[in-house]
């Protein structure tokens, strides 16, 4: 035999899962919440989703070729998936430009300018949407309103800032609720909000099809949403005439959409399973002070940012258990 | 519910192909080449030179040191140098290269088939019979067997177990050499036993080996002492420490042997051998070697001469199929890849696995994303992504810290990685340097 050998050290056999397996099926994930969106918001929702997701790949693309002159690494999909969720954290009637500097920053910022995928500390999508909230306060919280929601109105407030509106008014819950979306709605989306926000039951979906996959591991979401049930429930069992109930706190806003999607993000968030936990609680308990005493009515966002900056400390501080007994 | 080890693991496809096909023999290649160094530690001195006759199973070369085995000659004929050639790694070794003349064997040895289970020598004499007939592990890890039995001051055995486990995907040899000779398999675990002074074993195997997992458990039927153990099939179960974890549930701790917890592993290769070699007196000069691949015509399990030529191997497979593009000695998952076929087959060359062209070349390495899978799969629970980032950026003295030598190299972090990440290659290379580290701090 003449032919020259491949020598290599060993394994010779590897997974046939890669990192673009990974986002794709992340994307996978997504799609029966987008459309939903599609149905409810109808032709904004593909206008927005489109241009976020075609302008991420774009800024990739040309940052990594002419900026940076790296191989280009848009065929993995992550900047995809960026694209995806920060259409999903977004009113669908927000202006083009707008989506487009969110783009740029969430890619150019959080993403690039840390090294690319892997090197960045925070989740990209979440840089450009906190972004677009303190740049863009007004666009960013006009929502519009259901193809099929049976009333003239263009715009409608999400349910969390009806909820906002009315605790920093003073007014009691029970005047409130009438405008508020009940549990059933809240689970098929009827009710304002971002993209993203408007399907508890489709992103949950999605989030079993991530676990089944091993994309994500059960504990940061579970822990966040439990924390979050914990936290709203001591509240609500104290004074049930100011609080809502846990339940609501999960279902209305992003807290499915960003336990089961954002706060998972691989590279952003910590590795080991207790760690996971910790920084599950931890987003809980933000989320829930900002949402009860803080001025936005929403705070996931800000509490996975913040726990994303406590993932490396999170990664050398709790280390996986040694075989042996031994730990470092 | 079937026992295994805890920590990590990953289940590479199987790739069984040889599973159902009996052991066959070789026949002689004209010429072959034994090397004096097949185990772990001081290569044995050649004791024969050119022009000299030798008989099968006549000594070669001779154990130079407290770690180091006898080697013996696999067939008949003249010796036509004792020369440096190169060996499996590439790298020339001292080795003794025969003319094959007929196969005159040693008058010492008892070629009747029949099975001889009655044990007459007292311990230390089977250890010296092992040494004699130079037995090193045969699992492909080749450290000597007599060394091994005798503990370090101070410790004692309480059980020996048997590792029937062949996690390594494509290799069969273990399994056909369990159905074919379970009975020879447990004399030898009797006389290990005896050796070591215990009266406890336990023969591990794992479950996707349903008919050597029979066969053993009726051959140690009505014998006291000694229990089959179905094991779920998890990679690397047929690690040392694996295997002790999933059979004793004892966890060997860092940097130290497994006899601190009373174990004594030995692959059931091995342990026939220790049959062959105390009860019919015939050295190691031959084993079972399966040579397979999803493109070769015949994979078959065959019993071989040491020394024999893998070109000569692959051939009676039915040759080196068009797409080859990498031969690798031992498992897809530990193995050796080789530069070339014209090496000799050794003690501890359990397979010969031929891989196509598609699968041969690594894919490109990406950004690691901390998708954790390589940590999920370490045994040892280690954080591999970290080690090859250390190890990167040379920080020895951070790693000696994470514990790097712990690693058994079992490549189960590479083999997860969706990002393609050489991690093991790092981390071999950063054991090696933080060893010289230890060493330097020593003198």
């Amino acid at each position: 035999m003449n032919k020259l050998l491949t020598i290599s050290p060993s394994p010779h056999q590897h997974t046939d899962d890669s990192v673009r397996k990974i986002m794709y099926r992340v994307l996978l994930a997504l799609v029966p919440a987008l459309i939903w969106s599609v149905i409810y918001f109808g032709m904004d929702a593909v206008r927005v989703t489109l241009l976020a997701v075609l302008s991420c790949v774009a800024f990739e693309y040309l940052i990594q070729r002419f900026v940076m002159k790296v191989q280009t690494t848009v065929t993995d999909g992550s900047a995809a998936l960026t694209g995806l969720l920060l259409a999903f954290n977004v009113p669908s009637n927000l202006p083009w430009w707008i989506i487009l500097m969110g783009s740029f920053f969430a890619i150019a910022i959080a993403k690039l300018s840390f090294g690319g995928l892997g090197g960045n500390i925070f989740n990209p999508a979440l840089v450009g949407r906190v972004f677009l909230l303190i740049s863009f306060p007004a666009q960013m919280t006009t929502w519009p309103v259901s193809r099929m929601a049976e009333t003239d109105a263009v715009t409608a407030a999400t349910p969390l800032g009806i909820l906002k509106g009315g605790v920093l008014s003073g007014r009691p819950l029970q005047e409130l609720s009438g405008n508020l979306p009940g549990i059933d709605n809240l689970l098929l989306g009827n009710m304002g909000g971002s993209l993203g926000e408007i399907s508890a039951a489709l992103l949950i979906l999605g989030g079993i099809y991530l676990l089944w996959k091993k994309i994500i591991t059960w504990q940061i979401p579970v822990s966040i949403l439990l924390t979050m049930a914990v936290y709203a429930g001591i509240f609500w069992l104290i004074n049930p005439e100011k609080y809502i109930d846990p339940l609501f706190h999960i279902l209305a806003g992003g807290a499915i959409l960003g336990a089961i999607y954002m706060a998972t993000d691989m590279v952003t968030s910590p590795m080991t399973g207790k760690a996971q936990l910790i920084y599950g609680i931890g987003i809980g308990i933000i989320t829930m002070t900002i949402r009860l005493f803080g001025a936005y009515p929403e705070g996931v966002s800000f509490a996975i940012l913040i726990m994303n900056g406590f993932t490396p400390l999170l990664n050398s501080m709790i280390k996986p258990k040694r075989f042996g007994g031994k730990q470092p | 519910m079937l026992k295994t080890f805890k920590l990590g693991g990953v289940h590479p496809p199987e790739n069984k192909l040889s599973a159902d096909s009996e052991i066959v023999e070789l026949p002689l290649s004209p010429t072959v080449f034994i090397p004096v160094g097949q185990h772990i530690g001081a290569p044995a001195t050649a004791v024969v030179k050119k022009g000299d006759q030798v008989k099968t199973g006549q000594l070669i070369a001779r154990s130079s040191g407290f770690v180091s085995a006898n080697v013996h000659s696999s067939v008949s004929g003249t010796v036509t140098k004792v020369d440096l050639v190169p060996d499996s790694g590439g790298y020339p070794r001292v080795g003794v290269v025969i003319k094959v003349e007929g196969d005159d064997w040693d008058d010492q040895i008892d070629t009747s088939p029949d099975l001889k289970s009655e044990i007459s020598l007292t311990g230390p004499e089977i250890i010296e019979k092992i040494k004699e007939a130079g037995i090193v592990g045969m699992g492909g890890a080749t450290f000597p067997t007599h060394v091994k039995l005798v503990p370090p001051r101070g410790m004692k055995f309480e059980m020996l177990l048997i590792n029937g486990v062949e996690c390594e995907p494509f290799l069969t040899s273990d399994n056909r050499l369990m159905i074919e000779k379970s009975d020879e398999i447990v004399v030898g675990t009797r006389l290990l036993m005896k050796a070591m002074g215990v009266d406890k074993a336990f023969i591990g195997i794992e479950n996707n080996k349903p008919e050597a997992i029979r066969k053993m458990e009726k051959a140690v039927n009505g014998i006291s002492g000694i229990s089959v153990v179905p094991l779920k099939v998890k990679y690397p179960q047929g690690g040392e420490k694996q295997l002790i974890k999933a059979v004793t549930g004892r966890e060997v701790s860092s940097g130290a042997l497994p006899v601190s917890v009373g174990c004594l592993v030995s692959n059931v290769g091995s342990a026939f051998a220790v049959y062959e070699a105390v009860q019919k007196n015939k050295p190691l000069f031959e084993r079972v070697v399966t040579v397979t691949g999803k493109s070769l015509r015949n994979p078959s399990n065959v019993k071989v001469r040491i020394g024999t030529p893998v070109s000569d191997l692959i051939l009676f497979a039915g040759g080196v199929p068009e797409d080859t593009g990498k031969i690798i000695s031992g498992g897809p998952m530990m193995g050796k890849a080789l530069a070339t076929s014209d090496v000799p087959v050794t003690k501890g060359t359990s397979g010969i696995v031929l891989i196509p062209e598609k699968q041969a070349a690594r894919k490109p390495q990406l950004a690691c994303i901390r998708c954790s899978r390589c940590t999920n799969a370490c045994p040892m629970g280690l954080e591999p992504f970290l080690l090859m980032t250390l190890s990167e950026n040379s920080l020895w003295e951070r790693l000696e810290k994470e514990m790097v030598l712990d690693c058994i190299e079992c490549g189960s972090c590479s083999f997860s990685c969706p990002a393609s990440r050489p991690l093991l290659d790092y981390i071999r290379y950063a054991k090696a340097k933080v060893g010289q580290l230890v060493r330097s701090r020593k003198h």
